[in-house]
């Protein structure tokens, strides 16, 4: 469960991420996703108004046909305690105590889902609704610690995985915009052209604070998980010029 | 105590739902002179209230309303990119790790640790959820109350003057800053850490072995 996980390997299948074009592509990366977190598996489940999912994930097809099946929806406490709300959850926290939930937590375990799961909510645009789920089976002061070591890249994964199957609707409608502002091209630049945090801020005059809060909002645009790849790849897109 | 509530559970609680639009509209209208909407009951809301955000509220122990701030991801809509782009530079800020704070409230007469207890429970949105930073947005007068309590923004710019000058600040979660803020609260860590699980569950394992 202590494993170090190769940011190289999460940037690897980020891009791969952004060049999918079907949902076959978003489950090849998901796979090779779980592998890099060492973890038994990495799930995304996009649910509509209509009760209508679907999704891309590693749990057992035979786990995905039952749930399906038996209308889980219904019942699953992480679907129902993630529903309208927008902060990650840990499965410990949701409420299991009804019977229908018992019994549901107890068939995932026999299907493989794991004893241990964290799920992050996602609202879309026009109240589309997704979610995004690591699962395993540990113990619960190893999960803690998984959760604690990789939440926030969780949560951005999160968050691309929607962005991708947004852009496989057919007929989507605008999203927030993903362009740089001025003072994010600004930061990506002078990180690009070898200056640290200190430097940049400087220059721009701004607090390493607030410098701080440009990068984040950079990294989230330019669909990378830390500021390396992000700065790699604002240049490679041409989006800065140094 | 501090309360954790989604738009959609505010209903819930009706009496404090109530008086906290009604400390909103005295506060932003009548005090402040802000250019918000009140309704026929003297509510105020505005568009963002319609996106079920979470509300942290104060109240108090009549069960009534003592302050609340409103928070929700930049990620959607915000207050923030619609209104103060300029602020911020001149372009959206997005993040799953960014959240907004907007509509930071106290009553009229609410105890002066009100406003650390709110920024206390802040600390423990951002702990606990993963989140970086807070952009706020608030009236001027709220800086010398932040810098009181020893939770001071970054301001990044303000709009407007007088009563009605609006600021935009930055807060990041500090090991230190939570101390200092809960100890003006005059509340420990641990009840702070239990009114929040009561809200968002307490974290106790699912299911026993045997079950």
């Amino acid at each position: 469960m202590a494993q170090i996980v190769n940011h190289a390997d999460v940037d690897r299948s980020l891009a791969d991420l952004e060049h999918a074009s079907e949902l076959e592509d978003l489950q090849a990366v998901i796979i090779k996703l779980r592998d890099t977190y060492c973890i038994d598996h990495l799930v995304y489940h996009w649910v509509n108004s209509q009760g209508d999912q679907y999704g891309c994930g590693t749990y057992a097809p035979a786990w995905v046909d039952r749930y399906i099946e038996k209308d889980y929806l219904r019942i699953d406490p992480v679907v129902l305690g993630c529903y309208q709300r927008f902060h990650p959850v840990d499965w410990k926290r949701l409420d299991w105590s009804s019977k229908a939930a018992r019994s549901f937590r107890r068939e995932a375990i026999e299907f493989g889902v794991g004893n241990q799961g964290f799920s992050i909510p996602i609202r879309g645009p026009n109240g589309q609704y997704a979610l995004f789920t690591a699962s395993h089976n540990c113990s619960d002061t190893d999960w803690d610690e998984f959760t604690k070591t990789n939440r926030r890249p969780l949560i951005l994964l999160a968050h691309f995985f929607n962005q991708k199957a947004l852009e496989f609707e057919p007929d989507r409608l605008p999203e927030a915009s993903r362009a740089l502002s001025p003072r994010e091209t600004d930061a990506m630049t002078f990180l690009a052209m070898g200056l640290n945090r200190a430097q940049a801020a400087d220059t721009m005059a701004i607090s390493e604070h607030t410098l701080r809060v440009y990068i984040e909002s950079a990294r989230f645009k330019l669909g990378a998980i830390n500021t390396t790849h992000a700065v790699a790849r604002a240049m490679s897109r041409g989006l800065i010029v140094v | 105590m501090i309360r954790y509530l989604y738009g959609d559970q505010l209903s819930k609680m009706p009496k404090l739902e109530e008086a906290m639009f009604l400390d909103r509209a005295d506060q932003f209208k009548m005090r402040l002179g802000w250019d918000v909407e009140v309704d026929g009951a003297g509510r105020e809301r505005d568009q963002y209230d319609a996106m079920n955000p979470l509300y942290v509220i104060y109240e108090k122990p009549d069960g009534t309303h003592g302050g609340s701030m409103r928070l929700l991801p930049s990620t959607g809509r915000t207050m923030v990119n619609e209104h103060f782009a300029d602020i911020l530079g001149g372009g959206e800020v997005r993040s799953p790790l960014i959240w907004e704070c907007t509509r930071f409230c106290l009553s009229r007469g609410a105890e002066p640790r009100t406003a650390a207890a709110l920024m206390l429970a802040g600390g423990e949105v951002m702990e606990n959820f993963g989140v970086k930073h807070f952009v706020g947005v608030f009236d001027a007068r709220m800086v010398r109350i932040y810098r009181r309590i020893g939770a001071s923004p970054e301001i990044l710019g303000a709009m407007g003057a007088g009563k009605e000058k609006i600021s935009i600040g930055l807060w990041s979660f500090s090991e230190q800053a939570r101390a200092r803020v809960g100890a003006k609260a005059g509340i420990s860590a641990s009840l702070s850490r239990q009114w929040f699980a009561r809200a968002f569950g307490a974290g106790h394992p699912p299911l026993a072995q045997s079950a």
